[in-house]
């Protein structure tokens, strides 16, 4: 079985966040790129399960859809891990393009599982991963929590309202993973970053493939009015406050 | 053409979370200049179903099918998908909740239809369909334009104010198929919570991190939510910890949550766990540090340790009760 870890290129979690011409476009300047979080998890369970699989498991490839300067968070899924990616030469416009681009790319080769992050921390659209499924007309399984190999049999634990359910679906599936999928991602060992240098990475040209939504502009949030301080001593007063001047009580 | 909006039910019961998506909706409609259409699948009874129409749905549509027992997302999308067209949905609104994000995306591909994922306001304008969304987990907004001719929203949970009106709905079975062979995902275990106001439902949330020391220092934490009805959370190193569940780990990589009322008890406020609560509209910090992050963002602060300032609170709500 063949695992594919979708991965996402996204500014480090402490990034200030700021607009440049005329709040159309990220400010780029001096920003760490980092795999999105989510896929980072993703592809610490994916090499887990390969490990622990005996054999069942024979490869994990990453995907993603970027332009050359991503280079370096592919190699760094690489040096975790991963035996090879693709990579969808073309800048990433919204999600269904590049649900689509991925569905193109992979189309001729069989990957049993696809996982996917719940979400980039820049967008947070939570959609590529089941775009991706319903493209292939195969199975999704989304808000998955955890992915286990007992006796040969997938189990996928969803989160529910107020619970969670194991299931099954026939591969080839797409999962959608969130908390609990892996609690640390991995992280490359000197040996790894060696390694990657040299493992396949392939560059696949773009599809005709186009976007659905554009973004029109930026804004900042507004600035949050300064915290009014009570006295610890005097605590109950906040009771008095939350009920007659924020009504929220 | 209408607005469709989709919403599941809990063991053939709404809440306040389907009001809340079939009031969106129907403003969308208004400005639209057209009606609400609600779409339920699942077993609900009519008193039920009438009650989607007090919040300004014109017509309700029932799907109530054995196959989809299960909520599978390929035979799911197909059902809505195929109520979308007979409706001639323009635009078709969904929660931004766990069955609501393993639906809309499946959907959007289906009927080439954009999604303004995770919306928190009425769209901006409707020539060109603008949206406000949330992006860099909260750190700024996009408006962002949705080119196609069928609209996706996803509502992002207690994000918009409504209020009940006069009822006029009808009630109809809807007519559709039901691919039986699309139903691929078989459920092997359910394990519930019962009995505990979830997390993402409450209004008021108290919530506490790695300050409250110990795991034997959360009785107030509880007792104040319980005097006010409100859920119980942590932050990140307290789940780690395993000092509470994980369930009730909130912030960027545990749930996002959007009350009116938030208390952050011994929480630093690391830029992770305010992506998780960027939506609140007050929040309440209690800190021994004076210089913790939380204060930027909280309305209220109490400078103190919180093992002597929530007993005081306790009381307060007490003596008001």
């Amino acid at each position: 079985m063949k695992i594919l870890v979708c991965i996402s290129n996204v500014p480090d979690t402490t990034t200030k966040v700021k607009f440049v011409e005329n709040n159309t476009k990220f400010d780029t300047n001096g920003v760490q790129w980092v795999i999105n979080p989510w896929d980072e998890l993703s592809l610490t369970r994916a090499l887990e399960l390969k490990e622990g699989s005996g054999g069942i498991i024979t490869s994990v490839t990453v995907a993603h859809v970027g332009e050359q300067s991503s280079e370096p968070t592919i190699r760094k899924a690489l040096a975790i891990g991963a035996d090879d990616a693709i990579r969808v030469n073309v800048e990433s416009k919204d999600a269904y393009m590049v649900a689509t681009q991925l569905a193109d790319a992979i189309k001729d080769e069989v990957f049993d599982i696809i996982m996917c992050g719940i979400e980039s921390s820049d967008y947070n659209g939570s959609t590529v991963g089941s775009m991706l499924a319903e493209l292939l007309g195969i199975p999704s399984v989304s808000a998955v929590s955890s992915l286990d190999i007992e006796a040969g049999n997938l189990l996928i634990t969803r989160e529910i309202d107020g619970g969670k359910e194991v299931v099954t679906v026939p591969p080839p599936f797409v999962t959608v993973v969130q908390k609990g999928i892996a609690i640390e991602p991995r992280i490359a060992s000197m040996r790894g970053i060696m390694m990657a240098r040299s493992k396949p990475l392939k560059v696949v040209e773009p599809s005709a493939a186009e976007a659905l939504t554009e973004i029109e502009s930026f804004e900042m949030p507004l600035p949050r009015t300064a915290c009014k301080f009570i006295d610890a001593e005097e605590a109950e007063k906040l009771i008095d406050l939350l009920q007659g001047e924020a009504k929220v009580l | 053409m209408a607005v469709l909006i989709y919403t599941e039910n809990w063991e053939g019961k709404f809440k306040k979370l389907s009001f809340e998506l079939v009031a969106y909706g129907a403003k969308i409609a208004d400005m639209m200049n057209t009606s609400a259409t609600v779409l339920s699948i699942g077993n609900v009874d009519e008193d039920e179903l009438k009650q989607l129409g007090n919040f300004g749905a014109s017509r309700i549509l029932s799907v109530n099918n054995t196959a989809l027992a299960v909520m599978d997302p390929q035979a799911y999308t197909k059902v809505i998908a195929d109520v979308a067209q007979k409706e001639d949905a323009k635009v078709i609104v969904i929660a931004n909740n766990n069955a609501g994000k393993a639906l809309a995306p499946r959907l959007s591909v289906r009927l080439k239809a954009g999604v303004g994922a995770c919306v928190s306001k009425l769209p901006v304008k409707l020539e060109p369909f603008t949206v406000f969304k949330k992006v860099y987990s909260g750190n700024a907004f996009a408006n962002v334009v949705i080119k196609s001719e069928i609209k996706i929203l996803t509502l992002a949970q207690n994000s918009f104010e409504f209020e009940e009106t006069e009822n006029t709905a009808v009630i109809e079975n809807a007519d559709v198929e039901v691919d039986r062979s699309l139903v691929q995902t078989e459920v092997k275990d359910v394990q519930k919570q019962t009995g505990e106001l979830l997390l993402t439902d409450a209004e008021i949330v108290v919530s506490g991190g790695r300050g409250m020391k110990s795991p034997d220092n959360w009785g107030p934490i509880e007792e104040l939510a319980r005097l006010l009805g409100a859920a119980t959370a942590c932050s990140r190193p307290v789940s780690d910890e395993g000092w509470r569940p994980h369930h009730e780990h909130t912030g960027q990589t545990g749930k996002i949550i959007a009350p009116n009322l938030y208390f952050a008890v011994g929480i630093s406020g690391a830029i992770q766990h305010l992506a998780g609560i960027s939506s609140t509209k007050c929040i309440v910090a209690i800190n021994t540090d004076k210089d913790a992050p939380i204060f930027e963002v909280a309305t209220y602060g109490i400078v103190g340790d919180a093992m002597k300032v929530l007993p005081k609170l306790i009381d307060a709500v007490k003596a008001k009760k």
